[in-house]
């Protein structure tokens, strides 16, 4: 901890960052442009002007940017000095002498960094009279809209899509007040982290065109803090809602999972939310026509009914895409012993296998985020950037860790990213792909191996022998595959943070052993190794801790007792088995019932439908790939007919008397049902706050503070007018409540009176510090490492206030006020 | 008067391998190659050589700054920058078309003195004949095996090479060069850390001007002392002074550090042409501040220059009578810099094209009073340390200075609604 002193006052802080992220941690205002905290400090805008004495009898000081100054012992600074302050307002006027005056029509309108700045530094009235310079937009694909004129060349948008995501089709062109960014030509873009860019740019000229598509103002949207499906990594993120569709997804800050960005299916892979193919009431096949036909919702409970007042033996099959409170609550239903994973038989005891590496086996599980800091990294056989995009930016991150030693030993700090990247330049870490075909990490590889999977786990065993030479050796290597395995051999040894990642998608339980063999070896060197292991879906991890047995057990179970029915929950067996096999299943369990959101091949083949709600409609928790439970939320209420599928089921259960009445009403009864009769995944109960949670007796708004002033107000929280009585929705039996009306003073606030004006600021959505509570309630906890979530409600919240010093990074720091996490254990696991 | 710079230099003529050696050529390297690289930057040191290129940072003291010894990164490079692009300024294009082994004996030993063992000649694209001319010197000393392995049978190894620029004012910015020369956009860097620890490549790397070079060679031979001897100031050695503008006489000449103003515009230039009357000039490129009539007994050195308000430069003057308006001047400058801004950081790249608009409007009767006030915040805005680079506070120096002295001019612009120069 070093001392500073900013405009007269003495603050404690750790010299580990730079000058402006230091102020901001502190709770302080600083408008900034270019700084982002992923992407360190190039000092273009020089929009962060301080003014910096020399020492202590110094008047004049002088003006430095605050992004590419270090904190050092006793330095005194001054953000309120009139001539800088003046500096920065001349600043932004520059920046502005180009820019559109069409934020009415800004897609980035409400959420504008640019805007937020301006206000902040007190630019106001415009002196420059003469022409913009304007330039002609670029057609970058179906996610990207482009709009350059409204470009305030930050440079943010082509050091992300270059130095840190690692695309090439996407550059700055030209020079002077011309410079340009795009691609050099019309074309879509190629990375798979462009969507990125709406975010990463602080204006409006990368904004999303499928928002755009179905557009509305920011301000109007309904939004939740959610998680996204679409693989295992369980990335969190924002939904965005209006007039009952999804308009958009943007990412949510989690430090521990995906930082600030997500990949392009996370962020554009909603529409099928909003298709033709919902199911949208309840379907059941007619007598006469054969037909599917919409039946209304007693009907429903009538037909299941019929099925289990009769002692009707029922198959249920879980999915791995639906929450742990709905897979339990179909498990509940149908009995343990007639439950079964919706999965593949190979598939699913590959995921238990990994599971069972991760719990019992050796080493260290990392978060997403850990995986970051790896300085030499193994992927054996999986291809990232398909099967865990997320994962793939990650790693690409940690191959400039060993490479970062150098500016270190140079005393260049790592936050600053100009100095770094061109002291290392092309240089990157040790890092080693071992896959069937060629990935899209290859170009930051040190080696690639490309074969069969068979041999990939071959390699993968010679690897640890190497290491440890008790590990089982491995015959007939060539003399390359020999020279190769010794050499990734030597590096993993030679690691701080050895990272060896592996998945399921191979569908090779002999890769998944020959990891766990890597790491046991190095375990056996006095070292730590990292193992990490990609899953095949996002609640694959959930799903297997509740149940062992797959769909091939399913078939034979099916074939071999006679069930008179079967559920199936949000799940498509033709995309899960063959489909002669996935017929014969079909066949012989009796009546047909499945519960799922889309039309699909199975659903077409039941006897009766039950519209359920996507992950948009509903409430549950998610286990990621490293054991990380994670809750999302209900963004909207849809027409009464769709339910949560745990609310049908708890439905299916009271109305025939196999719980009591009111025993499974809300989503914290599931909860507590789970953990009760699942005490290994009790700490889903900490995943996020229960429906009770208030902060100043108030719910916590889940619109931002400056979303305040919504153009109208779309009743979320309905009185409970619903049409069957089984299934009353309380209202809103969430933590969260939908806008900020009536929120008679915003339990999290930053406050800034800045610049003399009357407006109290948000620093910046874009980079979540401290915009909404919603982003910040971390709405998860590591199971694997459990955390233990320790809710402390303080009187007055103020989150960035200036007592809460720089325990780290503000976005960290600002709700943890209200939720603190303390890390418990990860035998909990292990019954 | 010595002038060992260019008294082997004949108009129009090249000397080569032979002319070179013939007149003392390689002297100096062969008595460098005797010594440390410590001992040749000492000597670099006692001369006082400041860097020719418009900084006048010490030669000696830039090369003390890269890690020498066996753990120091490798390999390290000297960079010679060619890319003469200032307005106003053509020395080194005499220096290099008339005498290239003079820059490549300097280069060969300020390699030596800093171990460098690849140098590269960064050079401006428009000077045809100098690349031409480069070329073949360098063919002739790798011949003479002055280049290559084993220089001179010395065990000291330097491949030179030639690069020319695709033509842009920042690369003259010796990190925005280096930057160029990595095949990158040329934006200049971040300083600290500086090309001496990480420069080309990420490896330790010095840029010199290329007159500062071509002095290398002469202190080595003839030693400090002498070095000291021929200037008429603290700072050693002769410059090469260059009067361009409305006089009778524009030209180059090689003069003591020292020399007086006064004695170069009028004994060398010879004055004014008839009819005009001198009122101001930018004494070292486009990027200094005026001086006027009261500062023509100034010393033409680093300090002496400095004390009047402006700066050494690169010793290449621009000379405004009276007949020339000032704010088409300015506003011509201006334009060019608002072109070559890289577009890197913001005060440069947005405030550049703005104040060369005001100006426009001021030359063409549409100015206002407040534009004044404008431009004179942006020269504050545009202050050194405010900027990523010097390129921009270099453009505010020639506009502060005019609206120091010939305030005048911009007001009746504004007031008359119509340039007083123009008819």
């Amino acid at each position: 901890m070093v001392t500073i002193n900013i405009d007269g006052k003495n603050y404690q802080v750790e010299p580990k960052n730079n000058l402006l992220q230091t102020v901001l941690s502190l709770g302080l205002d600083l408008p900034y442009f270019c700084w982002h905290p992923a992407m360190g400090s190039v000092g273009s805008c020089r929009q962060c002007a301080v003014k910096k004495y020399a020492d202590e009898n110094d008047q004049k000081g002088r003006i430095v940017m605050a992004c590419m100054e270090p904190v050092v012992d006793g330095m005194r600074i001054s953000l309120n000095d009139p001539e800088v302050k003046k500096f920065r307002e001349n600043i932004i006027e520059l920046l502005m002498t180009n820019h559109p005056h069409d934020c009415p029509v800004c897609d980035e309108g409400g959420e504008c960094h640019l805007q937020d700045m301006t206000l902040m530094s007190g630019h106001n009235y415009r002196r420059f009279e003469f022409n913009k310079r304007t330039h002609n937009n670029q057609y970058l694909g179906p996610f990207i809209n482009h709009e350059m004129n409204r470009c305030i060349a930050c440079y943010r948008c082509v050091r992300f899509y270059r130095e840190y995501a690692g695309g090439r089709d996407f550059n700055v062109f030209a020079s002077r007040n011309r410079v340009f960014f795009g691609r050099y030509e019309d074309g879509v873009l190629e990375s798979e982290f462009s969507g990125n860019l709406v975010e990463i740019c602080p204006t409006g000229v990368f904004t999303d065109k499928t928002y755009k598509k179905h557009y509305t103002r920011k301000w109007d949207l309904t939004t939740a803090p959610s998680i996204c499906h679409n693989c295992s990594l369980g990335c969190n993120i924002i939904a965005g809602e209006r007039y009952g569709a999804i308009r958009r997804i943007a990412s949510r800050y989690n430090g521990k999972v995906n930082g600030y960005f997500i990949c392009d299916r996370g962020r554009f892979g909603y529409e099928y939310v909003n298709s033709d193919q919902r199911i949208k009431e309840p379907l059941r096949r007619g007598q006469a026509s054969g037909q599917l036909e919409p039946v209304d919702v007693s009907t429903a409970f009538e037909f299941v009914k019929n099925i289990v007042s009769k002692k009707g033996k029922i198959l249920g099959i879980g999915s791995p895409k639906a929450s742990v409170e709905s897979n339990f609550a179909l498990q509940k239903f149908v009995g343990k012993e007639n439950f079964f994973a919706g999965v593949s038989g190979p598939e699913h005891r590959l995921t238990l296998k990994a599971m069972d590496i991760m719990q019992n086996g050796p080493s260290n599980v990392p978060s997403l985020k850990e995986t970051e800091k790896a300085d030499v990294v193994l992927v054996l056989g999986e291809d990232v950037t398909n099967t865990a995009p997320m994962l793939a930016l990650s790693l690409r991150q940690a191959s400039r860790v060993k490479p970062m030693e150098l500016p270190i030993k140079m005393n260049i700090p790592t936050w600053h990213e100009l100095a770094a990247m061109e002291l290392i330049q092309d240089e990157r870490g040790p890092f080693f792909v071992l896959t069937p075909s060629e990935t899209k990490l290859d170009d930051v590889a040190t080696a690639t191996y490309r074969n069969a999977p068979d041999n990939i786990a071959r390699m993968g065993f010679a690897i640890a022998h190497e290491i440890d030479h008790n590990a089982p050796a491995v015959e007939d290597l060539t003399e390359e595959e020999k020279k190769l395995a010794k050499q990734i051999a030597d590096e993993l040894v030679a690691a701080k943070k050895p990272l060896i990642v592996s998945g399921t998608s191979l569908l090779n339980e002999k890769i998944l052993e020959a990891a766990a063999n890597i790491g046991r070896a190095i375990d056996k060197k006095e070292k730590i190794a990292n193992l990490f292991f990609v899953l095949p879906e996002a609640n694959s991890f959930g799903l297997a801790m509740l149940e062992d047995k797959a769909l091939d057990q399913a078939l034979q179970a099916a074939e071999n007792n006679k069930y008179d029915a079967v559920v199936i929950l949000e799940n498509d067996l033709y995309r899960r088995l063959p489909a002669s096999e996935a017929d014969r299943l079909l066949n012989s369990a009796g009546k047909v019932v499945a519960l799922h959101y889309l039309q699909n091949q199975t659903t077409e083949k039941a006897d009766l439908v039950i519209p359920v709600g996507p992950f948009t409609e509903s409430d549950g928790t998610l286990i990621n790939n490293e054991g990380r439970a994670q809750r999302f939320f209900q963004v909207f209420y849809p027409q009464e007919t769709i339910k949560e599928s745990w609310r049908w089921l708890a439905g299916f259960m009271e109305d025939n008397g196999l719980v009591g009445e009111d025993e499974l009403v809300n989503l914290d009864d599931l909860i507590n049902a789970v953990v009760s009769d699942y005490p290994a995944i009790s700490a889903i109960k900490e995943a996020a706050p229960g429906s009770q949670f208030r902060i100043n007796g108030q719910k916590i708004p889940r619109a931002s503070h400056r979303f305040s002033g919504r153009t109208s107000i779309n009743a979320m929280c309905r009185s409970a007018n619903q049409n069957h009585r089984k299934m009353q929705i309380l209202p809103c039996p969430l933590p969260w409540k939908a806008t900020m009306d009536r929120c008679r003073r915003p339990p999290c606030r930053v406050s800034g009176t800045l610049a003399g004006i009357r407006y109290r600021l948000l620093i910046s959505f874009k980079l979540k510090l401290a915009a909404d509570c919603m982003a910040v309630i971390p709405a998860y906890v590591c199971l694997n490492r459990a955390w233990k979530m320790n809710l402390i409600i303080l009187k007055k919240c103020r989150p960035c206030s200036k007592h809460k010093k720089t325990t780290g990074w503000p976005f960290r720091s600002i709700c943890f006020t209200a939720a603190t996490n303390s890390a418990v254990l990860r035998p909990a696991l292990k019954n | 008067m010595e002038r060992p710079l260019t008294e082997r230099i004949r108009p129009g003529e090249t000397n080569w391998l032979a002319d070179y050696q013939k007149a003392g050529g390689y002297e100096g390297l062969k008595a460098a190659l005797k010594m440390t690289p410590r001992e040749v930057q000492e000597v670099v040191k006692q001369s006082n050589l400041r860097g020719r290129g418009g900084a006048g940072f010490p030669t000696g003291l830039k090369w003390s700054f890269v890690p020498l010894g066996d753990d120091a990164p490798r390999p390290k490079y000297l960079i010679a920058n060619g890319d003469e692009m200032e307005p106003g300024t053509f020395k080194d294009r005499l220096l290099l078309e008339g005498d290239p082994h003079q820059l490549i004996e300097g280069m060969i030993i300020s390699a030596y003195a800093i171990q460098a063992e690849v140098g590269y000649i960064f050079l401006r694209w428009a000077y045809k004949k100098a690349e031409h001319v480069i070329n073949k010197a360098l063919a002739e000393a790798y011949q003479a095996g002055l280049l290559g392995k084993n220089i001179l049978g010395s065990g000291f190894n330097f491949d030179l090479y030639l690069h020319t620029s695709a033509g842009r004012y920042i690369c003259g910015e010796e990190t925005a060069l280096i930057n160029s020369l990595e095949g990158k956009r040329a934006n200049p860097r971040a300083k600290p850390p500086f090309p001496q620890t990480s420069g080309l490549f990420g490896k330790p790397s010095i840029v010199n001007n290329i007159e500062t070079l071509c002095n290398v060679p002469h202190i080595l031979h003839h030693g400090p002392d002498w070095y000291h001897s021929i200037s008429h100031s603290v700072d050693g050695g002769t410059k090469i002074f260059g009067v361009s503008g409305k006089v009778k006489n524009p030209g180059l000449w090689e003069l003591p550090l020292g020399v007086t103003l006064r004695e170069v515009l009028e004994e060398k230039a010879g004055g004014m042409r008839e009819g005009l009357k001198f009122k101001g000039l930018l004494p070292g490129g486009a990027s200094t501040d005026f001086l006027t009539e009261q500062h023509l007994d100034i010393k033409l050195d680093y300090k002496g220059v400095e004390q009047a308000g402006s700066r050494l430069g690169t010793g290449t003057m621009i000379v405004l009578d009276d007949q020339t308006c000032v704010v088409g001047m300015v506003h011509n400058l201006e334009q060019f810099f608002a072109q070559e801004s890289c577009g890197w950081c913001t005060p440069c790249r947005d405030g550049l094209p703005w104040t060369r608009n005001i100006l426009w409007t001021i030359e063409n009767g549409q100015g206002k009073m407040e534009d004044l006030e404008i431009l004179e915040g942006m020269t504050k805005t545009l202050a050194p340390g405010n900027t990523f680079c010097a390129l921009a506070p270099g453009a505010m120096e020639p506009l502060q200075s005019a609206l120091k002295y010939f305030r005048e001019d911009f007001e009746r612009h504004i007031k008359e609604k119509r340039c007083p120069w123009r008819s």
